[in-house]
């Protein structure tokens, strides 16, 4: 088993990237403990698939290194990493039975039969799927050859990390969530690092330990799911994860705190004056409560999702959303809200404005 | 796949397909059934022969003959053709500007009519004024397509693999581009060797145009008239003669209808039962 | 490894090319110089040959003849093709396979089967020697070719964006052409692709069905092989001169060739 480091990784898929805008992943840091696991989450073209093909040795990156624990493998081709990947679409040998897509990779690594035969029957079973060995792979479920392609990685004694690609896209909703668990009891017992790609935002936070959030080929923010919720870094961040996302709020900064519509919202901390007066208060609706005085706002909708209802509401022409529960009675049509100052945030260009030491 | 509904009114759109190719098919192939089982001494005089012109037809040392010439030069040439279009849309780049020269200068041979492929064949190997002919006989061949069978084989398939391998090239080239990248990655991490990845991913993946490829390159080849004929006017002697060779010099030159048409039924019955036969092996593979 | 995948497609063009270039060489060349020497480029460059070709009318007429019933063809192949293919990708009726399967078994009928009987046939309803005959007979071939293409194509847009257009009110002719047709539009154009080819380069049947009014540019070529004998270079440019229609019609759909030859169903 295995660490992940990655040091000032840079790709570019252009051969003479000028600007910035010419890679698709800029300057990584990164490191990745043994055994843990690990989302990697952001929106289609974010720089994910690719950051996930160089840790596997599909792509060279253009700068930079990768270590597993302390030996470079930026130079070594897939099959000598000791990583196994399970794709976005099930990758199955048509032509092979279940057994011999099972016994591919220890065949090519020159596995005697006899201890082939065991791995292979112990993982068929890991993945229930004894009785299936001898079936044409081609004949399977989108979800059996989704097994089949993890089954692959698991059979190698020799696996260190385990890489998955938006595993779950093609499954059906309903195994979705079976796999799921299924895939997060194999991780406890066998103990592979794992690293997993998905733009579902769901599965990335009930499945990792540490979230890695990327946004136009950067990393924005690495932290436990509670972190991304209660402090993101970035706006990005803030808006992406939560549903809805955090309320983003245009403000300028007078005497040491931010105004919004001519309010002065109160803040737990004192900030310097910020670089930039590009200012936003991020707020997410769980932490605006309805009060009797605050800042006074229309009610434009409300929308009654079970648990809870949202309040569209509108403040001097911006819109933001509130979480009611369900004991809140709710004005007819307008209401005063009151920030919650500890999940209060203020971002400058993006990134949380904070005080200087603090993280 | 679609679900299909049940529509009977979908017949009338089909009905201008069907009445145009009916019209082409159905009335001449009438005339031909017609014919064959009669006899005739001009001025529209017929009479009813029965099967007498098939029991000649299948008797007959001449059809026996051109119908193992067809059978060998089918064969040979899908034997050539098929490895070999592989091969090539294997080699071919898989992006950038190689791809587009590639696939137009590979489907030239297949846009020009047929005579003139013949015809430039022609001129090509002739032995006192063509470059083929001229080189083969200068690096010491006794070449001359005209009066040797061997030589005139030997340009006839060589011809048929230059206008038809393109053909194979670009369905199978067609059919690995369909391969998602994730399957060559997987074979990589798998650490898979080309032929594995070829044996295990690309064959099975090309599977459905080869069997496109090799059921368009059966009946073309069977029907193979024009090209042949050009070059070499199917000799020398009868070497070169296939089917459809025979079959319009018995029917044009000779103007033998009721053979020439009981021939022809069964040229299309052969024709029919090799392409059944080829499709139904290939069905029940894919369906197993 | 990687020089030899890039060698074996060059080989495979310089093979290609090679009789074609023998055979524009050829056409830049004086009788003389073909007869009387072996030069592996024209030593006396002359356009002669093209000169002669485009100043006589049974040359060039050739040419109009071939294209015009080429295009018939087409359209016509098209016209009825598309209809029928759509029917087939939607609808479930009594017989639909059966029929769609003897469309394709025409495809496999020797066109050499059918040269007589085109003759006979088209002579009786006076229309031998006519454009128009050599265009109906070719949709034999191209009619079954064009409807499996266009249903291979069809069959892959879903059945939704039918049903979603007559939610919104469209009739069947107004979804078929405003909606549909544009969604198969590269289909459309790889059934003409295929199309045009077959009937450009087919002979035997455009031969058998005319005399001189619609004869083809390439039956034009086989009287001179067999009349004219050794004028070689005149018939080296006619020869070269039916590859520029094919080069052209390639260049159009070079970005669909690869997608054309999976027929829409890979």
């Amino acid at each position: 088993m295995s660490s992940i480091t990655l040091k000032s990784l840079r790709h570019s898929y252009s051969p003479n990237p000028q600007t910035e805008e010419d890679y698709a992943l800029r300057k990584i840091d990164l490191t990745w403990r043994d055994r843990g696991a690990f989302a990697l989450l952001g929106p289609s073209g974010c720089g994910k698939t690719t950051l996930l093909n160089l840790i596997s040795g599909l792509l060279k990156p253009s700068e930079g290194q990768i270590l597993f624990d302390e030996k470079d493998v930026t130079r070594l081709p897939p099959d000598q990493r000791n990583i196994a990947q399970v794709f976005q679409f099930p990758v199955v040998y048509d032509t092979m039975s279940v057994y011999d897509n099972l016994a591919f990779p220890l065949r090519n690594r020159k596995l005697p039969e006899d201890e082939l035969d065991e791995r292979v029957q112990q993982i068929a079973k890991m993945l229930s799927m004894q009785n299936q060995l001898k079936q044409r792979a081609s004949g399977l479920t989108a979800a059996d050859k989704q097994k089949i392609s993890l089954g692959r990685g698991l059979v190698r004694s020799d696996v260190n990390v385990m890489m998955f690609d938006e595993p779950l896209t093609v499954i059906d909703p309903h195994l979705k969530w079976e796999l799921r668990s299924q895939l997060m009891r194999l991780h406890q017992q066998v103990g592979f690092t794992m690293i997993y790609v998905t733009h579902d935002q769901t599965e990335a936070l009930t499945f990792a330990d540490e979230v890695v959030v990327m946004y136009e080929g950067q990393i924005v923010q690495i932290g436990t799911p509670e972190e991304l919720f209660s402090k993101p870094r970035h706006t990005f961040v803030g808006h992406f994860i939560g549903s809805p996302g955090m309320n983003l709020l245009p403000c300028e900064w007078s005497e040491g705190a931010p105004v919004f519509a001519g309010h002065r919202i109160p803040l737990n901390k004192n900030l310097p004056h910020p670089a930039s007066s590009n200012l936003q208060i991020g707020i997410r609706p769980e932490f605006i409560r309805l009060a009797s005085e605050g800042i006074p706002a229309q009610i434009r909708r409300v929308d009654d999702v079970g648990r809870y209802r949202i309040i569209k509401a509108e403040v001097g022409g911006t819109n933001l959303n509130v979480y009611a529960g369900e004991e809140v009675d709710i004005p007819s049509d307008s209401l005063h809200l009151d920030f919650d100052p500890d999940h209060t945030h203020v971002y400058c260009n993006g990134w949380i404005h904070e005080a200087k030491g603090q993280s | 796949m679609i679900n299909k509904t049940n529509n009977q009114k979908a017949w009338f759109m089909v009905l201008p397909v069907l009445a145009l190719v009916a019209f082409n098919a159905i009335i001449p192939l009438m005339t031909v059934v017609n014919y064959s089982v009669q006899e005739t001494f001009g001025d529209n005089l017929f009479f009813w022969e029965g099967v007498k012109w098939f029991e000649e037809v299948v008797r007959s040392e001449r059809f026996h003959a051109a119908l193992g010439r067809q059978l060998l030069f089918t064969f040979l040439i899908l034997l050539i053709e098929v490895p070999l279009g592989v091969g090539i849309a294997l080699a071919m780049p898989r992006q950038g500007i190689g791809v587009t020269i590639c696939l137009v200068l590979m489907a030239l041979p297949l846009l020009i009519p047929w005579n003139v492929v013949g015809a430039m064949w022609n001129i090509f190997a002739l032995p006192d004024i063509g470059l083929l002919g001229k080189m083969l006989n200068g690096v010491g061949f006794d070449y001359n397509f005209t009066q040797n069978p061997f030589w005139a084989w030997a340009t006839v398939v060589t011809m048929d693999v230059w206008h038809w391998t393109s053909l194979v090239v670009l369905l199978c080239y067609a059919g690995l581009r369909s391969i998602p990248d994730a399957y060559y990655q997987a074979s990589k991490i798998d650490g898979a060797t080309s032929w594995q990845v070829f044996r295990y991913i690309q064959l099975p993946k090309m599977k459905r145009v080869l069997t496109i490829a090799l059921l368009l390159r059966l009946m073309d080849s069977f029907m193979i008239y024009t090209e042949p004929f050009v070059l070499t006017g199917g000799g020398p002697g009868n070497s070169t003669t296939f089917l459809s060779i025979d079959l319009v010099k018995v029917a044009l030159g000779q103007f033998d209808l009721g053979p020439a048409a009981a021939m022809s039924i069964i040229y299309f019955f052969v024709v029919l039962l090799l392409c059944w036969v080829l499709y139904t092996l290939m069905m029940r593979n894919e369906t197993n | 490894m990687k020089k030899i995948t890039w060698l074996i497609p060059t080989i495979y063009i310089v093979f290609l090319m090679l009789p074609i270039y023998w055979l524009v060489n050829m056409s830049f060349k004086t009788t003389n110089e073909i007869l009387g020497s072996f030069t592996l480029w024209p030593n006396n460059f002359t356009v002669e040959n093209y000169v002669t070709i485009f100043t006589d009318p049974t040359w060039f007429m050739g040419y109009v003849n071939s294209l015009t019933y080429v295009t018939i063809n087409t359209i016509i192949s098209l016209l009825v093709a598309l209809p029928a293919a759509y029917a087939f990708s939607r609808y479930r009726f009594l017989g639909d396979k059966h029929l769609f399967f003897w469309l394709l078994t025409n495809r496999m009928a020797p066109p050499a089967v059918f040269a007589l009987p085109f003759f006979q046939l088209y002579s009786a309803i006076g229309l031998f020697d006519t454009h128009i005959a050599v265009a109906l007979s070719h949709c034999l071939f191209n009619i079954p070719l064009a409807v499996w293409i266009l249903e291979g194509f069809m069959s892959g847009v879903p059945k939704e964006l039918d049903e979603t257009a007559y939610i919104d009110g469209y009739s069947f002719p107004q979804f078929f052409f405003k909606i549909f047709i544009p969604a198969i539009a590269a289909g459309i154009g790889v059934a003409a692709f295929f199309c045009f080819m077959f009937s450009w380069v087919e002979l035997l049947l455009a031969k058998t069905l005319t005399a001189v009014d619609a004869k083809p540019i390439a039956a034009t070529m086989t009287r001179t092989v067999s009349t004219a004998g050794y004028e070689l270079g005149l018939l080296s440019a006619a020869g070269t001169l039916t590859i520029v229609p094919g080069a052209f019609v390639i260049y159009f759909v070079r970005n669909y060739i690869a997608k054309g030859f999976a027929l829409g169903r890979v």
